[in-house]
């Protein structure tokens, strides 16, 4: 969710009261953002203005400057009247190449007639780009905005790509002319690289780079990148073209509304936006924008007030949407509906849901009454099967007197295999694309990573140390929907100064009897009843030669018997490889066997 | 009781006190003796108070000068015996000490030097006078054990020189204890199966307990806190008629993880950032179910079941895209789609890990455990919602809840919990809680009446508090101290938890 400062001074005289902390959180709380932090004690001490950090909805782009934020409250305090947002007749175009289909397609522009900043409200168009920028434009990916003097510029706009060389200018705070190829080397330079730098990669590999330009060829903007020197606006700037670039049109439309819905305040003609004519005949997208037009939901009023558990007449439901800038008025053509009419800065508005929402919010989610308690009585509640086996591993285990541990279920690949003495074959282990460290390379295909990891941290442990954990292993399974599946595994571990092997064993025959299963001395073809027993299995590299072997269960009289695990004398190279300085034994289970 | 320890008694009752074991009792080993007298007064017999001094022996050196007379009178005699004697001969004469003994008569002023390098008595010596020997002397001191006798400096010197050997004496005072008397029944420590067997219990003494005392430690297994927790967890849900979900399934699809969720394709949550993808194996299949999947693509991309959609190009391939789960809700709507093939009131939970693709620290892991119920039934209302949260948390001890409007892609309304803590003085949250949206619900065929909660916490989180572990790495992981384990107590939900 985003964090918005925003100049406390500023904002309460914008509300019109001076709230205390507590009030003022109190208020959001209510509203449904949340007040982070109040700077006051910090900024005293630093002679600072003291600024309140917000945290707002990720969808609620309309309260990303404080602009929007005082609006909101205010409307939601009843202070206030949504803006009535219009528009002027356009006095200029903006032609969309067809060249920019490779690379960036789309682009909408506006001007802002008469402007007055202050030096905090100027201060806010700047921050709120970038607060676009970095949410729904992701980065600058989706939607990149430019604004430009347009007094030092002359429509008609022209928006192409062309060839990296083929575009030179000088950029925004700037001296020397680039070509826009030299440029992207010079923002890759390490000392950019957190600035600029970080956008580049969105058009860096493209043979044509977007480009705004304007009636006399000057360039505007290298978009997603940066606008030239010589359009760059100021605090003194009176006319501002907005030009947007875009490979999602739907956000492009979000962003410019937004932009121009908090910013219009402080023209002349307040809340009056002067449209561009888009002229892009290839794709179909010639239009006039930013539009205007307000979209209507329609609600049905049972449905609210089945959700919201009340009996609200439509002009108590309307007067509750109100405080949310939606404005509600009764269908003529049906008596159980609202048509709800929303503002162009509330582009989240998706579904009736989200007008009920609004509708239990404006009431208060602390009034709503709590109905009758939902019955408990039709419902038989049963545990998953397999947490049930493993539940009866885990109290088996910790009444022999083995501690439970819970390491984690990713690790590196070495700990995983080489530390363990095994190949990967690649049939077996799901393998991770964008792990931030090497701790998280896969997903384990058996406990014994974590288990050794564990007594390395707690080699200080008195000896022996004992400890065992029921968790989850991933393997691959090209035939599943998900390509892999978990295997719920038992492992348990002796580590001390002699091996303990005999102490495994003990431990996996006490295990054995828990799930009712006979040790069978005389195993294999003389035998054909449910037990199990353990034949050494030189194969398993893990564990000391000779030292090793594989457990086999017979479910019941005369059933296939299947290898459930396998255990011994942890070979001295995995000790060292783990950094254990100590024997140990190990057992491991497939858990689901027991299911 | 040993039959020296007997012999103490006696004697403690003849003699009413032994000033010195070493006198009284001067053949037995002063450790036999200690723990003897210390089993005496175990059981009140005896009072006793040890005194360590030092005493000295001869070594051979010295034992030979005792009986011999000193090097320097040695000397003494064989020059009276030849009138001189040459230098080169003392030590053919008189051995390797001849030379200590010529040192020694020379400092006592017994002998002089000729010209002719000859040893001869001093004139002090003329005329057949004897010197006293003085170092025999001393040495007879210390056999008559008169050293107190001589000075500290002389007896040092006679360290010095080797001639006694310093040892440490242990020595004890015995008096008579409160329980005194001879007889050998001992106070017993504990009683025995023979004692009751053979009912001699009834005769016996037995000895005062301490009961200011821990007893010995247990051996004993433990397990893991967290699962603690999640037990407690489990038994709420249970008691309140809702049934664990099959959540085995780490890896997800970007279908059931993301576009099922109603969480769009270019969401900030399906970043690289964010969400950890798989490498290997590559790519997923799709739901069978296509009805499902064209549903997910018409209301994502432009609208469906009222809604007007994010509107942009949503793409399968996206769907194909494997992952690690980030949330445990994924298996809760492939179980809600389950459900639309015959939809009705459903209770459902899970307690199982998850992954974020996050920076370690002391609150974040790339794996913790989400905590989440599922309630799907006929018409429920917000409020009805609230007090079955108040119902739920009720049952961990947690009270007084308020619930903020808040945003989450696949639940509208959306509601953080929050509940006062007394030790941080405000309002903290304790879960998240929402009704799944219908862009979520409705493709999956579920009727638009049936109304699905959803809420949602970490297990860690409670977990931290309960046991005020202050870093997460040190609950789940491999760096838990195993002490931490062996020692935590039950994990009780409603003691207090949040004070």
């Amino acid at each position: 969710m985003p964090t918005i400062s925003v100049n406390k001074q500023q904002l309460f005289d914008q509300i019109g009261k001076n709230y205390t902390t507590d009030e003022f959180d109190e208020l959001c709380f209510q509203f449904g953002i949340e007040l982070d932090e109040d700077t006051t004690e910090d900024a005293l001490k630093n002679n600072e203005e003291p600024e309140l950090k917000i945290e707002i909805g990720a969808n609620r782009y309309d309260l990303l400057c404080i602009e929007g934020i005082a609006q909101s409250l205010n409307e939601y305090l009843e202070r206030a009247e949504t803006p009535k947002y219009k528009l002027s007749k356009p006095t200029t175009k903006l032609f969309i190449d067809p060249s920019t289909e490779q690379i960036r397609p789309y682009a909408c522009a506006a001007i802002l007639r008469n402007i007055k900043f202050t030096k905090y409200s100027y201060a806010s168009f700047i921050a709120l780009q970038d607060k676009l920028h970095s949410n729904i434009c992701r980065n600058r990916t989706l939607v990149a905005v430019g604004t430009h003097d347009l007094d030092s510029i002359k429509g008609p706009f022209y928006y192409k790509a062309l060839p990296p060389r083929d575009i030179s200018f000088v950029p925004l705070n700037q001296t020397k002319e680039f070509d826009s190829a030299e440029l992207m080397e010079f923002y890759k330079q390490p000392e950019q690289k957190n600035n600029l730098g970080r956008f580049v990669h969105i058009i860096e590999s493209s043979p044509a780079y977007p480009v705004i330009k304007d009636a006399n060829d000057t360039v505007c903007s290298l978009p997603p990148i940066i606008n030239s020197e010589h359009s760059k606006i100021s605090l003194e700037t009176k006319n501002i073209f907005i030009e947007i670039t875009a490979t999602d049109k739907t956000k492009a439309e979000i962003v410019l509304n937004q932009l121009v819905a908090m910013f219009s305040r402080y023209c002349e003609d307040q809340f009056c936006v002067e449209p561009v004519e888009i002229v892009s005949e290839h794709n179909g997208q010639s239009r006039i924008t930013p539009n205007f037009e307000e979209r209507t939901v329609d609600t049905s009023i049972s449905y609210i007030n089945s959700a919201l558990g009340l009996e609200q007449s439509p002009e108590q439901i309307a007067s509750c949407l109100k405080k949310l800038s939606l404005h509600a008025t009764p269908s003529k053509t049906n008596a159980d509906v609202l048509n709800v009419k929303l503002p162009i800065t509330r582009p989240d508005v998706l579904h009736p849901c989200d007008v009920m929402e609004d509708a239990a919010i404006g009431y208060g989610y602390d009034n709503l009454p709590k109905g009758t308690k939902l019955s408990n009585a039709n419902f038989i509640a049963s545990a998953l099967p397999i947490n049930k086996v493993a539940d009866i591993f885990r109290i088996a285990s910790s009444q022999a007197s083995w501690l439970e541990v819970m390491p984690l279920t990713l690790c590196s690949h070495d700990e995983n295999f080489k530390f363990l003495r095994l190949e990967d074959d690649g049939s077996q282990v799901v393998k991770l694309a964008n792990p931030k460290t090497l701790e998280y390379q896969v997903v384990r295909t058996t406990l014994l990573p974590g288990i050794l990891k564990t007594v390395k941290e707690n080699r200080k442990h008195s000896l022996p140390i004992k400890v065992f954990e029921t968790g989850d292993a991933v393997f691959k399974n090209d035939k599943l929907e998900r390509k892999s599946y978990n295997e719920r595994h038992w492992g348990a571990i002796y580590a001390g100064r002699t091996s303990g092997f005999e102490i495994i064993q003990g431990l996996l025959g006490k295990i054995m009897q828990t799930f009712r299963t006979e040790w069978l001395a005389d195993y294999g073809a003389n035998s054909s009843g449910r037990g199990y027993w353990t034949e050494q299995d030189d194969s398993l590299a893990t564990y000391f030669p000779g030292r090793g072997a594989s457990i086999f269960f017979r479910t019941r009289e005369g059933e296939q018997p299947k290898k459930i695990g396998h255990m011994g004398v942890l070979h001295p190279e995995v000790m060292n490889n783990f950094e254990i300085p100590y024997a140990a034994s190990y057992v491991e289970l497939n858990a689901e066997a027991f299911l | 009781m040993s039959a020296f320890q007997l012999d103490v008694l006696q004697q403690l009752n003849a003699l009413g006190k032994i000033d010195s074991t070493l006198a009284t009792f001067p053949k037995e080993d002063p450790q036999d003796i200690l723990s003897a007298l210390s089993s005496l007064n175990a059981h009140g017999k005896i009072e006793y108070t040890r005194k360590d001094s030092i005493q000295y022996d001869l070594s051979e050196e010295g034992k030979d000068i005792l009986a011999n007379g000193s090097h320097e009178m040695k000397l003494v005699q064989l020059i009276k015996d030849f009138g001189k004697l040459k230098i080169k001969d003392v030590n053919e004469k008189l051995g390797p000490k001849g030379k200590v003994g010529q040192a020694r008569a020379f400092k006592n002023g017994w002998i002089v030097k000729s010209k002719e390098n000859e040893l001869e008595l001093s004139d002090k010596l003329q005329g057949g006078v004897n010197p006293s020997d003085e170092t025999k002397e001393l040495l007879h001191k210390i056999v008559d054990k008169k050293d107190s006798e001589i000075n500290a400096k002389v007896l040092a010197d006679l360290k010095k020189r080797k001639l006694i050997v310093p040892k440490k004496v242990t020595d004890f005072v015995i008096v008579k204890g409160n329980d005194f008397s001879l007889d050998l029944n001992k106070l017993e420590t504990d009683i025995t199966a023979d004692m009751i067997v053979s009912g001699s219990y009834k005769d016996l003494k037995f000895k005062p307990y301490n009961f200011n005392s821990k007893g010995l430690p247990v051996q004993s297994g433990a397990l893991h806190p967290l699962n603690k927790v999640r037990e407690e967890f489990r038994q709420i849900f249970f008691s309140m008629g809702f049934t664990e979900m099959p959540t085995s399934q780490y890896v997800e699809t970007g279908f059931w993880n993301f576009d099922a969720l109603y969480v769009p394709q270019q969401h900030p949550a399906r970043d690289l950032q964010d969400t950890f993808y798989i490498k290997d194996p590559s790519k997923s299949d799709l739901p069978e179910d296509r009805t499902y999947i064209e549903n997910i693509k018409a209301v994502h991309e432009n609208g469906k079941f009222d809604s007007i959609g994010y509107r942009y190009d949503w793409k399968e391939e996206e769907c194909k895209k494997l992952v690690l789960r980030t949330h445990t809700t994924a298996i809760s709507a492939k179980m809600l789609h389950e459900l639309s093939k015959d939809p009705k009131p459903t209770r459902l939970f899970s307690i199982d890990r998850v992954f974020r693709n996050e920076a370690v620290d002391a609150t974040h892991l790339a794996e913790f455990h989400q905590v989440e119920g599922v309630l799907a039934d006929y018409n429920i209302t917000l409020g009805g919602l609230i007090s079955f949260m108040e119902e739920f948390f009720a049952k961990m001890g947690v009270t007084g809840l308020r619930f903020k409007p808040t945003y989450n892609p696949y639940t509208e309304p959306s509601m953080e919990i929050y509940s006062w803590h007394e030790g941080l003085g405000k309002w903290v949250e304790i879960g998240n809680s929402g009704m799944f949206r219908p862009e979520m619900l409705e493709p999956m065929g579920l009727p638009r009446d049936l109304r699905v909660l959803g809420w949602g916490l970490s297990l860690e989180r409670p977990t931290m508090i309960k046991y005020k572990v202050q870093n997460i790495r040190e609950l789940l992981g491999h760096k838990v101290s195993l002490d931490f384990i062996e020692n935590n107590p039950a994990a009780r939900l409603d003691e207090d938890l949040y004070t």
